[in-house]
Protein backbone atom coordinates (compact mmCIF):
# COMPACT_ATOMS: atom_id res chain seq x y z
CA UNK A 1 0.00 0.00 0.00
CA UNK A 2 0.97 3.38 -0.76
CA UNK A 3 1.13 6.31 1.35
CA UNK A 4 -1.46 7.94 -1.15
CA UNK A 5 -3.83 5.31 -0.78
CA UNK A 6 -3.82 5.32 3.03
CA UNK A 7 -4.60 9.67 2.82
CA UNK A 8 -8.08 10.07 4.22
CA UNK A 9 -10.00 10.75 0.95
CA UNK A 10 -12.88 13.40 -0.11
CA UNK A 11 -16.01 12.33 0.08
CA UNK A 12 -17.89 12.27 -2.86
CA UNK A 13 -21.37 12.63 -3.79
CA UNK A 14 -23.18 10.53 -6.14
CA UNK A 15 -24.41 12.15 -9.18
CA UNK A 16 -28.62 12.16 -8.32
CA UNK A 17 -30.35 12.74 -10.98
CA UNK A 18 -33.75 14.59 -10.79
CA UNK A 19 -35.75 11.59 -12.22
CA UNK A 20 -34.49 10.11 -8.44
CA UNK A 21 -38.00 9.98 -7.08
CA UNK A 22 -39.13 7.43 -10.22
CA UNK A 23 -36.94 4.69 -8.54
CA UNK A 24 -39.01 3.64 -5.84
CA UNK A 25 -42.75 3.54 -4.68
CA UNK A 26 -42.42 5.55 -1.25
CA UNK A 27 -40.20 8.25 -3.53
CA UNK A 28 -42.82 8.20 -5.73
CA UNK A 29 -45.67 8.84 -2.81
CA UNK A 30 -43.57 11.13 -1.24
CA UNK A 31 -43.47 13.78 -4.81
CA UNK A 32 -47.16 12.83 -4.66
CA UNK A 33 -47.22 15.08 -1.36
CA UNK A 34 -44.92 17.61 -2.06
CA UNK A 35 -46.96 17.65 -5.09
CA UNK A 36 -50.32 19.19 -3.23
CA UNK A 37 -48.79 22.44 -2.57
CA UNK A 38 -49.24 23.53 -6.28
CA UNK A 39 -53.02 22.22 -5.97
CA UNK A 40 -53.09 24.21 -2.73
CA UNK A 41 -51.78 27.20 -4.87
CA UNK A 42 -54.00 26.73 -7.51
CA UNK A 43 -57.26 26.72 -5.23
CA UNK A 44 -55.78 29.96 -3.80
CA UNK A 45 -55.64 31.66 -6.62
CA UNK A 46 -59.22 30.71 -7.44
CA UNK A 47 -60.18 32.11 -4.26
CA UNK A 48 -57.95 35.60 -5.23
CA UNK A 49 -59.97 35.97 -8.09
CA UNK A 50 -63.73 35.23 -6.04
CA UNK A 51 -63.22 37.80 -3.64
CA UNK A 52 -61.98 39.81 -6.04
CA UNK A 53 -64.93 39.57 -7.83
CA UNK A 54 -67.33 40.04 -4.81
CA UNK A 55 -67.88 43.77 -4.75
CA UNK A 56 -69.21 44.02 -8.71
CA UNK A 57 -72.72 42.22 -9.22
CA UNK A 58 -72.18 42.00 -12.83
CA UNK A 59 -68.48 40.58 -12.50
CA UNK A 60 -69.68 37.81 -9.75
CA UNK A 61 -72.55 36.70 -11.50
CA UNK A 62 -70.43 36.05 -14.75
CA UNK A 63 -67.76 34.41 -11.85
CA UNK A 64 -70.68 32.38 -10.79
CA UNK A 65 -72.01 31.09 -14.28
CA UNK A 66 -68.31 30.32 -14.54
CA UNK A 67 -67.86 28.16 -11.34
CA UNK A 68 -70.98 26.11 -13.05
CA UNK A 69 -69.35 24.97 -16.00
CA UNK A 70 -67.75 21.64 -16.02
CA UNK A 71 -64.27 23.12 -16.65
CA UNK A 72 -65.06 24.61 -13.02
CA UNK A 73 -66.01 21.58 -11.89
CA UNK A 74 -63.12 19.58 -13.27
CA UNK A 75 -60.41 21.10 -11.79
CA UNK A 76 -62.26 21.54 -8.89
CA UNK A 77 -62.09 17.59 -8.45
CA UNK A 78 -58.74 17.39 -9.16
CA UNK A 79 -58.31 19.58 -6.56
CA UNK A 80 -60.59 18.10 -4.20
CA UNK A 81 -58.49 14.47 -4.52
CA UNK A 82 -55.05 16.17 -4.16
CA UNK A 83 -56.43 18.42 -1.18
CA UNK A 84 -57.63 15.47 0.65
CA UNK A 85 -54.35 13.63 0.27
CA UNK A 86 -52.87 16.77 1.86
CA UNK A 87 -55.26 16.79 4.79
CA UNK A 88 -54.43 12.51 5.53
CA UNK A 89 -50.70 12.96 5.05
CA UNK A 90 -50.29 16.27 7.12
CA UNK A 91 -53.21 15.01 10.06
CA UNK A 92 -50.83 11.48 10.10
CA UNK A 93 -47.71 13.40 10.73
CA UNK A 94 -49.57 15.22 13.91
CA UNK A 95 -48.35 12.86 16.43
CA UNK A 96 -44.77 13.60 15.12
CA UNK A 97 -44.84 17.16 15.92
CA UNK A 98 -46.79 17.18 18.63
CA UNK A 99 -45.50 14.66 21.60
CA UNK A 100 -47.87 14.89 25.23
CA UNK A 101 -47.04 13.21 27.87
CA UNK A 102 -49.57 12.25 30.75
CA UNK A 103 -47.08 11.83 33.62
CA UNK A 104 -45.07 9.12 32.61
CA UNK A 105 -46.83 8.49 29.83
CA UNK A 106 -46.81 9.34 26.52
CA UNK A 107 -50.03 10.05 24.93
CA UNK A 108 -50.23 7.62 22.28
CA UNK A 109 -49.85 8.90 18.17
CA UNK A 110 -53.13 7.04 17.06
CA UNK A 111 -54.94 9.34 20.02
CA UNK A 112 -53.30 12.58 18.56
CA UNK A 113 -53.93 12.11 15.15
CA UNK A 114 -57.73 10.89 15.43
CA UNK A 115 -58.04 14.16 17.62
CA UNK A 116 -56.73 16.49 14.89
CA UNK A 117 -59.19 13.92 12.70
CA UNK A 118 -61.92 14.94 14.72
CA UNK A 119 -61.64 18.73 14.45
CA UNK A 120 -61.15 18.08 11.26
CA UNK A 121 -64.34 16.64 10.42
CA UNK A 122 -66.14 18.84 12.76
CA UNK A 123 -65.15 22.03 11.46
CA UNK A 124 -65.99 20.45 7.73
CA UNK A 125 -69.38 19.95 8.84
CA UNK A 126 -69.92 23.43 10.63
CA UNK A 127 -69.14 24.87 7.31
CA UNK A 128 -71.41 22.77 5.49
CA UNK A 129 -74.09 23.42 8.03
CA UNK A 130 -73.52 27.34 7.94
CA UNK A 131 -73.07 27.34 4.02
CA UNK A 132 -76.29 25.39 3.59
CA UNK A 133 -78.46 26.32 6.75
CA UNK B 1 -23.10 26.50 29.42
CA UNK B 2 -23.17 28.52 26.24
CA UNK B 3 -21.56 27.84 22.81
CA UNK B 4 -19.79 30.98 21.37
CA UNK B 5 -21.64 32.05 19.08
CA UNK B 6 -19.41 32.23 16.19
CA UNK B 7 -19.74 28.12 16.13
CA UNK B 8 -23.47 27.98 15.09
CA UNK B 9 -24.94 30.04 12.30
CA UNK B 10 -27.77 32.37 12.63
CA UNK B 11 -31.01 30.49 10.23
CA UNK B 12 -34.15 31.83 9.32
CA UNK B 13 -35.59 28.17 8.74
CA UNK B 14 -37.53 28.29 12.21
CA UNK B 15 -39.59 31.53 10.86
CA UNK B 16 -40.14 29.83 7.47
CA UNK B 17 -40.92 26.73 8.80
CA UNK B 18 -43.60 28.06 10.93
CA UNK B 19 -45.57 29.29 8.62
CA UNK B 20 -45.33 26.21 6.20
CA UNK B 21 -46.61 24.43 9.16
CA UNK B 22 -49.62 26.91 10.01
CA UNK B 23 -50.66 26.77 6.33
CA UNK B 24 -50.42 23.01 6.58
CA UNK B 25 -52.90 22.97 8.86
CA UNK B 26 -55.16 25.64 7.54
CA UNK B 27 -55.32 24.09 4.55
CA UNK B 28 -55.78 20.46 5.69
CA UNK B 29 -58.55 21.68 8.30
CA UNK B 30 -60.02 24.09 5.99
CA UNK B 31 -59.65 23.65 2.48
CA UNK B 32 -61.31 20.62 1.51
CA UNK B 33 -64.97 21.45 2.95
CA UNK B 34 -64.36 25.06 0.75
CA UNK B 35 -63.31 22.83 -2.31
CA UNK B 36 -66.81 20.88 -1.99
CA UNK B 37 -68.57 24.46 -1.22
CA UNK B 38 -67.17 26.31 -4.81
CA UNK B 39 -66.90 22.83 -6.87
CA UNK B 40 -69.84 20.54 -6.16
CA UNK B 41 -72.35 22.22 -3.97
CA UNK B 42 -72.19 25.24 -6.25
CA UNK B 43 -72.88 23.42 -9.82
CA UNK B 44 -75.31 21.13 -7.77
CA UNK B 45 -77.35 24.10 -7.30
CA UNK B 46 -77.21 23.62 -3.47
CA UNK B 47 -75.56 26.98 -2.54
CA UNK B 48 -77.01 29.95 -4.53
CA UNK B 49 -75.03 32.88 -6.06
CA UNK B 50 -76.78 35.05 -2.76
CA UNK B 51 -76.05 32.87 -0.22
CA UNK B 52 -72.42 33.03 -1.59
CA UNK B 53 -71.99 36.26 -1.70
CA UNK B 54 -73.22 36.63 1.50
CA UNK B 55 -70.97 34.02 3.27
CA UNK B 56 -68.14 35.99 1.79
CA UNK B 57 -69.16 39.39 2.74
CA UNK B 58 -69.81 38.08 6.48
CA UNK B 59 -67.14 39.11 8.94
CA UNK B 60 -66.37 35.41 10.14
CA UNK B 61 -66.20 34.42 6.19
CA UNK B 62 -63.49 37.40 5.94
CA UNK B 63 -61.46 35.95 8.25
CA UNK B 64 -62.06 32.15 7.05
CA UNK B 65 -61.12 33.29 3.70
CA UNK B 66 -58.08 35.77 4.61
CA UNK B 67 -56.38 32.55 6.55
CA UNK B 68 -57.43 30.53 3.91
CA UNK B 69 -55.93 32.66 1.16
CA UNK B 70 -52.53 33.40 3.54
CA UNK B 71 -51.41 30.99 5.47
CA UNK B 72 -51.18 28.27 2.53
CA UNK B 73 -49.61 30.54 0.28
CA UNK B 74 -46.68 30.20 2.77
CA UNK B 75 -47.03 26.12 2.72
CA UNK B 76 -47.11 25.99 -0.52
CA UNK B 77 -43.92 28.54 -1.03
CA UNK B 78 -41.98 26.60 1.47
CA UNK B 79 -43.05 22.85 0.40
CA UNK B 80 -42.48 23.74 -3.49
CA UNK B 81 -39.03 25.64 -3.35
CA UNK B 82 -37.73 22.72 -1.58
CA UNK B 83 -39.12 20.48 -3.87
CA UNK B 84 -37.67 21.92 -6.59
CA UNK B 85 -34.27 22.20 -4.73
CA UNK B 86 -34.49 18.26 -4.70
CA UNK B 87 -35.11 17.84 -8.07
CA UNK B 88 -31.74 19.74 -8.72
CA UNK B 89 -32.39 23.40 -8.03
CA UNK B 90 -29.72 23.47 -5.09
CA UNK B 91 -27.80 26.12 -6.10
CA UNK B 92 -30.33 28.31 -6.67
CA UNK B 93 -32.24 28.01 -3.55
CA UNK B 94 -31.83 31.26 -2.21
CA UNK B 95 -32.91 32.95 -4.98
CA UNK B 96 -36.33 30.47 -5.14
CA UNK B 97 -36.96 31.26 -1.52
CA UNK B 98 -37.01 34.95 -2.81
CA UNK B 99 -39.46 34.11 -5.47
CA UNK B 100 -41.56 31.97 -3.13
CA UNK B 101 -41.82 34.10 -0.25
CA UNK B 102 -42.23 36.98 -1.57
CA UNK B 103 -45.11 35.85 -4.12
CA UNK B 104 -46.69 34.34 -0.47
CA UNK B 105 -46.31 37.86 0.87
CA UNK B 106 -47.72 39.33 -2.39
CA UNK B 107 -50.83 37.14 -2.90
CA UNK B 108 -51.41 38.23 1.52
CA UNK B 109 -51.68 41.44 0.57
CA UNK B 110 -53.72 41.32 -1.89
CA UNK B 111 -56.10 39.20 -0.22
CA UNK B 112 -56.18 41.50 2.85
CA UNK B 113 -57.02 44.65 0.18
CA UNK B 114 -59.92 42.67 -1.45
CA UNK B 115 -61.27 41.07 1.56
CA UNK B 116 -60.82 44.63 3.25
CA UNK B 117 -62.88 46.86 0.61
CA UNK B 118 -65.62 44.53 0.38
Amino acid sequence: MTSRELAPREYVQPIRRSSWWLSRGTYFWFMIRELTALFVFIYVLFLLALVARAPSSDSFTRFFEYMKSPTSMGWHLAVLVMVLYHTVTFLNLTPKAIVLWRGEQKVPPAAIASAHYIVWIAVSLTVLWIALG
Amino acid sequence: MSAPASKYKKSNEPFWWSLFGAGGMVAALLMPVAVVLTGILVPAGWLSQAKLLELIHHPIGRLYLFALISLPLFHWAHRFRFTLMDLGLKRIGGLLGVFFYGAAFAGTAMGAWYLVRL
